[in-house]
């Protein structure tokens, strides 16, 4: 279970997170919807000890990792896969090389027939063919690196799967793959996860829950069903992708008042 | 009236600097740190560090030499030109020798690393940072010090010495044969001064300020380039300030060392 407590953060004047509290339970895929720049990134790095919050918690398996030493912290990342936002491939390396990466066990890291069946196996999971291990990133496409980089996410068999905007910067095919992709590896490995995006329908198409960043708080946060009942009328200028054009109006609200 | 604002705008850039500074400084000592903790971890670091010191070493020498052999026979022709007529010749050798051993040979050499290795590192280290590559090799539960820091910082220590060794020797053999092409010298007169002057220390001299270069030209790129912030302009200013910042603190511990071994 990963559980957020009155997490936050400020980054000198800009208060990024305020007291935002969330649970994702075992099992789960939570979607983390929001305008963009609103700090969704910033709280999936504090699921995984990236960023350390000003305050507040941040539980994962029952461990508070703002507080875990340097090993502790190793160990317990490498039970999490986390998908980055541009791919963050190793570009010096093979594909192959950074899938193998991602084999967090030494014990089978240092086990080369391990480790060509286990890249092979990642690969074919996100539907790519085995002879793309040989090459390097620079070789790859777009959706093909996005592709990569959740390999190299799944291949050390992680118990949590964080996805850092899967989607940004596809055209809608790849895109639709990608959710696609987020949605057989739920099933087929069960693991638990956490999709931050701006993808509105990408965002209902893999989750079991949806919360929404609004303004450094979680605004609201329920099923498909009950977010789309919400009352809310920022969920709603949200849902109608007009969430960032009401950013924009309310900070120029904010400006006039001044 | 305009002198408050300015005090106080001074104040704050001083308390600005100084907390910047105080900032450096702890989490360079404690980059030092974790890299002595992180030698536990051959496994990752050493077949790395081969990498690193077979691209380092092969890659500078011909620079490093071309440098050296420059040096060398500009002493030459300098010490032709302040001394002939006034000092026997065989005191060319002495010079020639001594000023490549004790100070051209090594300063210039670690310059010269600086801008070759010291920028790579820290271009490296840092498009990797704001890439997210190090954040992702973090993510995966391992470490960038052993991965990236180490194998370079290693690699550099062992590369470094004997490049600015091959560097004293080049410029010594350049500087000889440009002796005896212009001044006219004798191989016995150049070989008569440059024993009469030498010393044993002098080798240890310059072979301990080529240990204390090579730490310079590695460690401080790697700790700015692993620092740094910012986008493309960012790996920009680090590799700028990762150049500087190593050829500055080579010119300072040439004159520290100096005043503790020689002075």
């Amino acid at each position: 279970m990963i559980e957020l407590q009155h997490l936050s953060k400020r980054f000198l004047d800009n208060v990024v997170l305020d007291g935002v509290d969330l649970r994702v339970d075992d099992g789960q895929t939570v979607a983390l919807l929001g305008p963009s720049g609103v700090g969704k990134s910033v709280l999936l790095k504090h699921i995984i000890g990236l960023i350390k919050p000003d305050s507040g918690d941040v539980i994962v398996d029952g461990l508070h990792v703002p507080l875990l030493r340097r090993k502790e912290l190793a160990e317990l990342r490498s039970h999490i896969g986390y998908v980055f936002q541009a791919g963050a491939l190793f570009d010096s390396m093979s594909v192959y090389e950074n899938i193998r990466l991602g084999i967090t066990d030494e014990t089978c890291y240092r086990d080369d027939g391990y480790c060509t069946d286990r890249v092979r196996e990642c690969l074919r999971l996100v539907n790519l063919a085995p002879e793309v291990a040989q090459k390097f990133p620079a070789e790859l496409s777009g959706g093909m690196r996005k592709r990569v980089s959740i390999s190299r996410a799944i291949a050390g068999k992680p118990k949590y799967l964080l996805y850092d905007e899967p989607t940004s910067g596809l055209d809608p095919v790849n895109a639709d793959v990608i959710d696609g992709l987020i949605e057989r590896l739920q099933q087929e490995i069960g693991v638990t996860s956490v999709v931050v995006t701006h993808d509105v329908r990408g965002a209902f198409r893999v989750a079991d829950r949806i919360a929404l960043l609004w303004q450094a708080k979680i605004r609201a946060v329920g099923t498909s069903e009950e977010i789309l009942q919400s009352k809310d009328p920022a969920v709603h200028q949200f849902l109608e992708r007009d969430l960032e054009m009401a950013v924009i109006q309310s900070e120029s609200d904010d400006g006039s008042h001044v | 009236m305009n002198g408050v604002p300015v005090a106080l705008d001074l104040r704050r850039y001083v308390g600005r600097w100084s907390l910047r500074t105080a900032g450096h400084a702890g989490r360079f000592t404690f980059l030092l740190f974790d890299m002595v903790r992180g030698l536990t971890e051959w496994r990752i670091w050493l077949p790395r560090m081969v990498e690193q010191a077979v691209n380092t070493g092969y890659g500078s020498l011909f620079i490093v030499l071309l440098v050296s052999g420059f040096a060398g026979a500009v002493t030459s022709l300098q010490t032709g030109y302040q001394f002939t007529g006034q000092l026997p010749l065989y005191v060319a050798g002495g010079v020639i020798v001594e000023s490549m051993i004790l100070e051209l040979g090594p300063v210039l050499s670690g310059l010269i690393l600086a801008g070759r290795i010291g920028a790579r590192y820290a271009a490296e280290l840092g498009t990797m940072r704001v890439t997210e590559q190090i954040d992702a090799l973090e993510s995966l539960g391992r470490s960038p010090i052993s991965h990236l820091l180490l194998p370079r910082v290693i690699a550099g220590l062992f590369v470094i010495p004997p490049l600015i060794m091959f560097a004293d020797t080049f410029g010594v053999l350049v500087g000889w044969v440009t002796a005896k092409s212009t001044l006219g010298i004798t191989d016995a007169d150049f070989v008569y001064g440059a024993r009469y002057f030498f010393r044993p220390l002098d080798l240890w001299y310059s072979l301990i300020k080529s240990y204390f270069f090579a730490a310079t030209v590695t460690i401080i790129p790697c700790y700015i380039g692993y620092n740094t912030q910012q986008g493309a302009e960012g790996v920009g200013r680090s590799t700028t300030a990762a150049v500087v910042a190593s050829c500055v603190t080579i010119l300072l511990l040439d004159t520290v060392i100096t005043k503790l071994l020689l002075g």
